[in-house]
């Protein structure tokens, strides 16, 4: 099947092509679209580009190459006239599709015959084939999450091309890639062009677009499974819709790990048309040995709570000595940093192990990353930075510290290490309290049958639309009804009534309020032909500047100077500017800090010193112990899945035997004093202690849906005169404590647990909550950036970010008040579902323990509760914090619950 | 202003702003004697029966005023309710310049005012300047929203204090214009210059407190005992924190405090402990 070029050079590095590859090949001469599973390891980025390779490979003959391809200025929007001639000439010329390996290119019309030979000289390392002449137009499209990963397949695909002296012409476009460059990549596209979802949204909002994207025939989307479960997902789908109008024989290539639904995601590489939903072809590679995936036996006493696994130290140095390259994956950036400066702390061997993750200096990673490549480092300790992306070959071992919190995200890390398909990959896991050991050994058995917990395909989301639409105002003026069938085409949009549509473009022209007095400052307009257009370059140039769909927190850049007098002066204080940058910190961890404070960051202790505009002062502190940044939980709650089977594990005491004695031991004793919680059921117990009552449940939910729990628990907790004080809730259980005596109510009948966890819980209670929550103004926040309604940056106003022009909280608060169904609460809640507050997960706990509540009436505190009852002190306290309990050691409780 | 006695000093900028104020008050009683020769203007004003309203009581220089839940100030026996920076019609400046906003802003900023109005049933009101976002606002105004202003209007005085946003307001808007206001020992202008006696608004004061890794940011009145700088009142007004430089310049550092519009009640916090 593959022509004798590409079986010379194959044979040349004594590589055979792999079934999947060849698969892969197959499909795309049947002309069809194709979603290929692969670990990693599998050659999947070579045969996701082995159609294109192979139909490039023949050299287009000097008779088919025509037009100048001369598009227009690259400026607003001069006549539609010149374009449309341009892209109906290159419609007539396009051949059909057909299975000959090598189709005859697309032709241009306007039969000039000159050639055009590409700029002279760029920068090599994003671009291969500087010599080719091209005048094929843009052939394939690579899209990839992660920039970098752009970069580096370039790199990759310049052994084939320059191997086989294929006349491929392959470079980058990413934010970083020089004006100049993008111009010129508009008008002279190369063969491939590797790039961003952003970045596709950008060049699909030019004019040129049609006759940018007119000649495409493949996209491949990298690491797919990663993409689409997020609203950058959401763009992307959108942004494919348009390209399957502007280039109707383009077909898709997906690469993805293994997910749970392959058919759903096959569905995103194809248009949806009306009720049976087309999906992709799917491709599976096989032959992965499977992994050797171990828990730490740790000799040491596990610890009850805490995230930190400090007590294993010494047991993951020594693995690291052991090894050659071991990555150490932790779930937050806080983690990263105590772990690499404890293991510092340690190295007497010099180890060269370093620190990577997403809030340091890029340049500092790039070193990392660099040094990873030349296999100089023994050990790297991480966040899920790493979880995609550069093959780094050599990683013998991957640690995972910490909670796995789901099967396939464990997996894809496990699958970091050795990058050769046939061997197996090692993986070690660390729980760092007790139910982390039941986490991870649920989660061991899950990798042994491969089972998948990815979550299901996204319902593509209204603010995300609104960039869109607006996007496409930008470019080419549009019909609503094209559009909307359009729209409907992206799987992910393929449900989306016309009502949100229109409301959506309603929205994006005027601001969709009730209240109709924005018609005069519309940013689109229909003109005479009904066709919606933007009503000034103005509102181009600030969609431009604010594509995209990630809305991080805000970060501030942290600079390390001398320290300050030892007194702080707070904002004022005199504190030398400029300093190194160290790199950049969220401005919500900042706020929660005093002058003074000492954290970690960068992989020293710092001290903060001043606030001044977007940048944190901090100096080098002496201190060995820091105010460690708190533990947020990691971005990911423990899978549903996970959760699941955890529970069984604990209600089948038959199945204990395969954990350590010490949570036997400890599952035992909570059997005898209180009760193990059954599958379905929901335990609760209540007991008194130091002059409060408690309630613990383990709903085992994860934090995030624990926590709007505890919120609305205890307000019905108020009303029903518990006089609840605060709560507390990590991964597995939730704990509120209040005044009144809480087991004397239940006694009483004055108290019902089953009215107080009734699922009606979601209805006024969660609607007066949402009121105030304050992550709910920053679900908000997010979507009034993404659909433009606020810009990240304002056009020609580059203003300190600090000089607040105004709050979202505010206008969330006028406008939830005012016009309470409009299009962004709308988006807002929708995130709600399944975002920070998690509503949907706790919706469906709460239906599915609905008279299945069982309670336990303690004298004292229960085993299973110490670990939450630790997070005490640690964790943030919701509603009125008790000082006299944080004050209690640790060890106290312990002793009381074992005793 | 030393040795005035007792009364309001209306400071009229120019002839066409004292225009206004002239025809405003000659139709209202309460404005003895108005001399269109001088720039300054006493009035008198009946002390009004004393009314028990719920605040904190902020004293400025020696005067003592209630700072009200709602970010208003009601000074109790001259029935004066002083509100600042109201900004009103903020949304539709925003959406003229392509961010569109909720146009929601006015009404949801003179429903506040009316409420703190009833409350307080003041015989004056003072908006301490930037009552209106930019020169063209008040145009902007919704027929309704322009009866509900009038509506608060009406049976009392209503000074607008001009501001850096609304420098030129017009006639028709109801009530006098001016520059600033004396009361005894206690004068009323937009931005603050740090002079004892002075209530003054524009820096729209907030303040944020942390504990344990949680943070609180709110709207504040900031003051030291001999001058006082009010929270903004209007509905998408932002806020500057109380420890930022424009404050220092302004207040007596150690005594500063800022009286924090919480939930329930207002919270009397030494800026010190603010960040």
């Amino acid at each position: 099947m593959l022509p004798e070029k590409f079986l010379r050079w194959f044979a040349g590095r004594g590589w055979t092509p792999r079934a999947h590859q060849l698969d892969l090949l197959q499909k795309a001469r049947d002309d069809r679209s194709a979603l290929l599973i692969a670990p990693t390891g599998a050659g999947k980025t070579l045969a996701g580009f082995l159609p294109t390779l192979v139909e490039l490979s023949v050299p287009t003959s000097p008779l088919r190459s025509s037009s100048p391809l001369s598009p227009r200025s690259g400026g607003e929007g001069s006549g539609v006239g010149g374009l449309s001639a341009r892209t109906t000439g290159s419609e007539l010329a396009e051949t059909p599709p057909t299975p000959n390996p090598s189709p005859p290119r697309a032709a241009r019309a306007g039969g000039g015959g000159r050639t055009v030979h590409a700029a002279p000289s760029f920068a090599n390392l994003d671009s291969t084939g500087r010599g080719v002449a091209n005048s094929r137009g843009l052939h394939t499209l690579y899209i990839s999450p992660l920039k970098a990963l752009a970069v580096d397949i370039a790199r990759n695909l310049e052994a084939p091309i320059a191997g086989m002296g294929l006349p491929i012409k392959v470079e980058t476009r990413t934010g970083d890639t020089p004006v100049s460059r993008r111009q010129r990549q508009r008008r002279y596209p190369p063969d491939i062009l590797l790039t961003t979802p952003e970045q596709l949204a950008l060049l699909l909002s030019s004019d040129d677009a049609p006759f940018l994207f007119g000649s495409l025939r493949r996209i491949v989307l990298d690491e797919l499974h990663a993409l689409v479960t997020s609203k950058r997902g959401d763009l992307l789908s959108l942004g494919l819709a348009r390209l399957w109008q502007l280039a109707p024989h383009m077909r898709a290539i997906g690469l993805s790990a293994t997910v749970a639904e392959p058919e759903s995601l096959a569905r995103f590489l194809v248009p949806q048309r009306g009720g049976n939903s087309e999906a992709a072809d799917i491709v599976v590679a096989g032959g992965a040995a499977a992994p050797v995936v171990e828990m730490l036996d740790t000799r040491e006493r596990l610890p009850w709570a805490g995230h930190s696994a400090r007590h294993a130290l010494n047991e993951v140095y020594e693995l690291i000595k052991a090894n050659k390259t071991t990555l150490v994956f932790v779930n937050t950036r806080s983690q990263a940093e105590m772990l690499f400066q404890d293991l510092w702390r340690m190295n007497d061997d010099n180890l060269a192990i370093a620190l990577h993750h997403g809030s340091l200096d890029v340049a500092q990673r790039r070193k990392v990353e660099d040094a990873m490549a030349a296999g100089k480092l023994r050990g790297v300790v991480c966040t899920s930075s790493l979880d995609l992306g550069v093959d780094w070959g050599d990683v013998d071992l991957v640690i995972n510290i910490g909670a796995p919190k789901g099967a396939s995200r464990l997996m894809q890390r496990i699958g970091r290490a050795n990058h050769r398909i046939d061997e197996a990959s090692r993986a070690v896991l660390v729980p760092a309290n007790r139910f982390e050991v039941l986490e991870c050994r649920v989660a061991i058995d899950a990798v042994a049958e491969n089972a998948q917990d990815t979550p299901p395909l996204r319902t593509g989301a209204l603010d995300v639309l609104a960039q869109h639409v607006l996007g496409r105002a930008c470019g080419e003026p549009f019909l609503s009804d094209e559009l909307y069938a359009e729209v409907l085409t992206a799987a992910p949009y393929a449900d989306l009534t016309r009502t949100d549509f229109d409301d959506t473009v309603d929205f994006v022209a005027s601001g969709g309020y009730a209240l109709k007095t924005y018609e005069r400052f519309a940013r689109i307009k229909q003109d005479r032909t009904g066709r919606w257009r933007v009503t000034n370059p103005r509102v181009r140039q600030s969609y431009r500047l604010n594509v995209g769909t990630i809305v991080e927190d805000t970060m501030l850049k942290v600079r390390l100077v001398r320290g300050g007098k030892g007194s702080g002066k707070g904002s004022t204080g005199a504190v030398a500017r400029g300093g190194r940058m160290l790199g950049q910190i969220e401005e919500v961890f900042i706020e929660g800090l005093v002058v003074g404070d000492t954290f970690v960051f960068g992989g020293e202790v710092v001290r903060y010193e001043a606030l001044m505009e977007d940048h944190v002062y901090v100096s080098r502190a002496s201190d060995k112990d820091a105010k460690v940044p708190s533990y947020m939980g990691g971005k990911f709650p423990l899978s549903t899945y996970l959760a699941e089977r955890v529970r069984k594990l604990l209600d089948d005491d038959r199945a204990w035997k395969a954990l350590p004695e010490q949570v036997r031991d400890w599952l035992s004793l909570q059997r005898d004093v209180s009760r193990v919680p059954g599958v379905r059921e929901l335990l609760i117990e209540t007991f008194p202690r130091a002059n409060k009552h408690y309630l613990v449940c383990y709903p085992f939910e994860g934090r995030l849906a624990h926590q709007t729990l505890g919120m609305l628990l205890t307000r019905r907790m108020e009303r029903a005169r518990v006089r609840p004080l605060g709560f507390v809730a990590n991964e597995y259980a939730l704990a509120v404590w209040g005044l009144g005596d809480i087991s004397f109510m239940i006694r009483q009948g004055k108290l019902d647990l089953g009215a107080l966890f009734d699922p009606d819980m979601l209805g006024d209670d969660l609607e007066a909550w949402l009121a105030e929550s304050a992550l709910m103004k920053r679900t908000f926040r997010t979507c009034a950036v993404i659909s433009g309604l606020i810009a990240r940056r304002f056009t020609g106003e580059e203003k300190s970010r600090r000089q607040v022009l105004f709050s979202t909280d505010l206008i969330y608060d006028v406008l939830r008040k005012h016009q309470p169904d409009h299009l962004l609460l709308r988006a807002a809640r929708a995130d709600a579902a399944t975002g920070l507050l998690d509503i949907r997960r706790l919706s469906d706990m709460l239906l599915r323990i609905k008279g299945r509540i069982t309670h336990r009436e303690l004298m004292r505190i229960s085993p299973l509760a110490v670990p939450v009852m630790l997070e005490i002190g640690r964790e943030s306290v919701y509603g009125e914090a008790s000082d006299e309990l944080l004050a209690e050691a640790a060890d106290e409780l312990v002793k009381e619950a074992m005793s | 202003m030393p040795g005035l006695v007792p009364g309001i000093y209306v400071f009229l900028d120019d002839a066409k702003t004292w225009m206004a104020g002239h025809r405003r008050a000659e139709a209202t009683p309460s404005f003895r004697r108005l001399c269109p020769t001088m720039t300054s203007v006493a009035i008198d004003i009946p002390p009004c029966s004393s009314v028990t309203v719920a605040g904190a009581t902020l004293v400025v220089a020696g005067v003592t005023l209630v700072a009200d839940l709602s970010g208003a100030l009601f000074w109790e026996e001259q029935g004066l309710l002083v509100v600042s920076d109201l900004h009103l019609e903020k949304g539709s400046s925003f959406a003229m310049r392509g961010v569109l906003l909720p146009p929601f802003d006015t009404v949801a900023t003179l429903g506040r005012l009316a409420a703190v109005i009833a409350r307080h049933d003041p015989h004056m009101v003072i908006a301490l300047g930037d009552s209106f976002h930019d020169r063209d606002a008040h145009g902007r105004l919704s027929t309704n929203d322009r009866e509900a202003l009038s509506a608060l209007q009406a049976r009392r005085d209503w000074i607008w204090i001009s501001g850096n946003h609304d420098p030129a307001l017009p006639s028709d808007l109801g009530g006098v214009v001016a520059e600033e206001v004396a009361i005894g020992p206690v004068t009323f202008r937009h931005e603050p210059s740090g002079a004892a006696g002075e209530i003054a608004g524009h820096l729209h004061p907030k303040a944020r407190v942390s504990t344990r890794g949680r943070s609180l940011e709110r709207r504040c009145f900031a003051s030291d005992g001999e001058r006082a700088v009010m929270p903004a009142f209007g509905a998408y007004a932002g806020g500057l924190n109380i420890r930022d430089a424009a404050f220092a310049r302004i207040f007596e550092a150690t005594a500063l405090m800022a009286h924090v519009l919480g939930d329930r009640r207002l919270h009397t916090i030494a800026a010190s402990r603010c960040y």
